[in-house]
């Protein structure tokens, strides 16, 4: 029965709830996107905890679910903002794209996100429309094999999210 | 927008059929295809091919303390009225009346959620339709400050499910019996002053929809809805029509029945030996305008509405509507909260069957449980709004498509979806739904 793992918000040491989305704003921040009950739909958020377990100073990491609206609030008032998602375009599995979406638009059939078809796409297009986006944000597409309900990645998009964290990583030590 | 239509050209005569593959700017997969012969509908059947997804199977064997949290994984934009129609079901069951400020709280996250939900439809979806937009992201191009309006007050509705329910999305605080954890009221003080943004800026709203320029289109139709002595209905109420229906929600299934029918993963229901019945915004307002709080019958009034709206298109108006009393709601909650002494009343289960009824953004959501003296969920049968009101759909384009057959295909394609968007169709939730199309029979 995997509807209802993971399904409690962590704690703060404050005791009270908070949703791991909602870190403060930070100049540098790596938001991971998915769904880890649905295999290799968890690749954006595996990479993101990878990337949590380096402690880069200076790096907040977010784990969020997609939903566009709340992505254009978390990048608010961030510099740099890296965004690992997996794709679904047809290419072979573990296929990585780099988008630099300041300069560049985003296919919105690259990720696929079914709450009223707001997800990173259009949250990167509206927030574009409205001038809202970061100064820099880069979006990492890694390509799954299988989004069927369950835990894990397939082999090939554990090893691109292996060469996604060294890269993301490798470029914000340089910052 | 993914829609396409397949008529050649030669104007409407020529019109053959209407198809839309994929319905754009709705939740899940559906589509629609109208069948026409010689200018006249012959077919009109909104696909739903979602595939199913056993919630009501998966509930079986589980104790009647999960069904708040296994069924608000049905829609992610609704999941606090899957909570509210299976707690109340259940405490029909065990004998437990919910009051005072735990109730209020109640009342509360709903308000939450008819924001968040109704701005994300009218704003961001339903706009673009009017306005001639393919979709918001170019609408924001040309509308800047209401796109950012629209996401501001969003997100007030959001903070509201945040704080009460833990997370905003699939919030986890809220149990059969109250909630697991309640506010102080220093947590809840901070909503209040972002809520009094929110009221002028939803009064915007209201007036912004008025200026939309609107299809003339009306059906008698049969308004179904939550209706309390007291107040606009979110949780409680008898269920009414404004055809004489007025019976406990207890009473659903001896008034309503689902059907199969083979297009669609979706069951239809219908009023036995009556038909297809409206439930939503429309339905809610009509058969409440009495109810609705003094600055949202003010602005429904400035807006041109009267106290019953028959127009599906103007639905985005009555949300906006009910997203101003919404936030007013949730202001005078706030204003009068005293934190109660218990989160949450006991508990003890018992056999029997219970119905749930509560009204989500779309409409009543009916909720049926069985358990056994264990509280282990023998059976469960879950009604969402959007099937309730597919054959509403299906019958408002058997009418809709000849009168504006003059519009030709692409724009009469393009109302097709407007006007199956009037519905904000929820296809992950009735599936257990949107292409368009529209074919021409040989003559």
């Amino acid at each position: 029965m995997h509807l209802l793992r993971h399904s409690f918000p962590e704690t703060d040491h404050r005791g009270g709830i908070i949703l791991s989305d909602r870190a403060a704003p930070a100049p540098r921040l790596v938001i991971g996107v998915g769904n880890d009950l649905r295999r290799d739909d968890g690749a954006g958020l595996v990479a993101a905890r990878q990337l949590r377990g380096l402690a880069i100073p200076g790096v907040a990491v977010i784990e969020a679910s997609g939903e566009g609206a709340g992505l254009m609030d978390l990048w608010s008032g961030a510099d740099c903002v890296h965004l690992i998602d997996a794709a679904r375009s047809g290419a072979a599995p573990g296929t990585i794209r780099r988008i630099d979406a300041v300069t560049q638009t985003v296919p919105t059939d690259l990720f696929h996100y079914s709450t009223h078809a707001f997800g990173v796409a259009q949250a990167v297009e509206m927030a574009r429309s409205l001038g809202m986006l970061p100064p820099c944000l880069v979006l990492h597409a890694i390509e799954g094999a299988d989004f069927s309900a369950g835990e894990g990645l397939t082999p090939a998009v554990e090893q691109a999210v292996d060469r996604v964290v060294r890269d993301i990583a490798a470029q914000l030590a340089d910052l | 927008m993914k829609s396409k239509s397949r008529a050649p050209r030669g104007g409407a005569a020529k019109l053959k059929a209407i198809k839309v593959g994929f319905l754009a700017r709705v939740e899940g997969e559906g589509g629609l295809h109208v069948k026409l012969r010689d200018g006249k509908v012959t077919d009109v059947k909104v696909n739903i091919f979602e595939p199913p997804r056993f919630f009501e199977a998966f509930l079986r064997g589980r104790r009647f303390t999960e069904a708040p949290d296994i069924t608000a994984r049905i829609c992610g934009i609704c999941p606090i009225a899957y909570q509210m129609s299976s707690i109340h079901a259940m405490e029909d069951i065990l004998g437990v009346k919910v009051t005072g400020q735990l109730r209020e709280l109640r009342r509360l996250i709903y308000c939450g959620e008819w924001i968040e939900s109704h701005v994300l439809h009218l704003a961001m979806l339903h706009a673009p339709d009017f306005l001639g937009y393919e979709d918001a992201i170019r609408m924001a191009k040309d509308h800047p400050d209401l796109v950012k309006l629209a996401l501001r007050l969003k997100k007030a509705g959001n903070e509201i499910v945040r704080i009460l329910g833990g997370r905003e999305i699939h919030p986890v605080n809220v149990r059969v019996g109250g909630f697991y954890r309640v506010p102080s009221k220093a947590e809840l003080q901070p909503l209040e002053e972002e809520l009094k943004w929110a009221r002028d800026a939803a009064q915007q709203v209201v007036q912004f929809t008025a200026s939309l320029p609107m299809p003339e289109f009306e059906q008698d139709y049969e308004f179904v809805a939550l209706r309390h002595p007291d107040e606009y209905p979110f949780n409680e109420g008898r269920l009414v029509s404004n055809k004489g229906l007025d019976i406990a929600v207890r009473e659903f299934d001896e008034h309503f029945e689902e059907e199969h029918v083979a297009h669609s993963n979706a069951l239809h229901s219908r009023i036995k030996r009556r038909g297809n019945y409206f439930v939503g915004p429309n339905a809610r307002y009509s058969l409440n305008f009495d109810r609705l709080s003094p600055i949202a019958q003010e602005a429904a009034k400035a807006a041109g509405l009267g106290p019953v709206c028959r127009n599906p298109f103007q639905s985005i108006v009555v949300r906006a509507v009910e997203t101003l009393y919404a936030v007013d709601e949730a202001l005078r909650i706030i204003g009068q909260y005293e934190p109660p002494d218990r989160p949450c009343v006991d508990l003890e289960p018992r056999t029997g069957t219970g119905y749930g009824c509560s009204e989500a953004p779309r409409g009543i959501l009916v909720h049926r449980y069985r358990i056994d003296n264990q509280g282990v969920i023998l059976d469960a049968k879950i009604i969402p709004p959007t099937s309730q009101n597919l054959r509403t759909m299906e019958q408002d384009l058997w009418h809709f498509v000849p009168q504006n057959i003059h519009l030709g295909p692409e724009k009469l394609t393009w109302q097709c979806e407007q006007a199956l968007r009037n519905y904000d169709p929820c296809i992950s939730c009735a599936t257990h739904f949107l292409k368009l199309t529209i074919e021409e029979e040989s003559s």
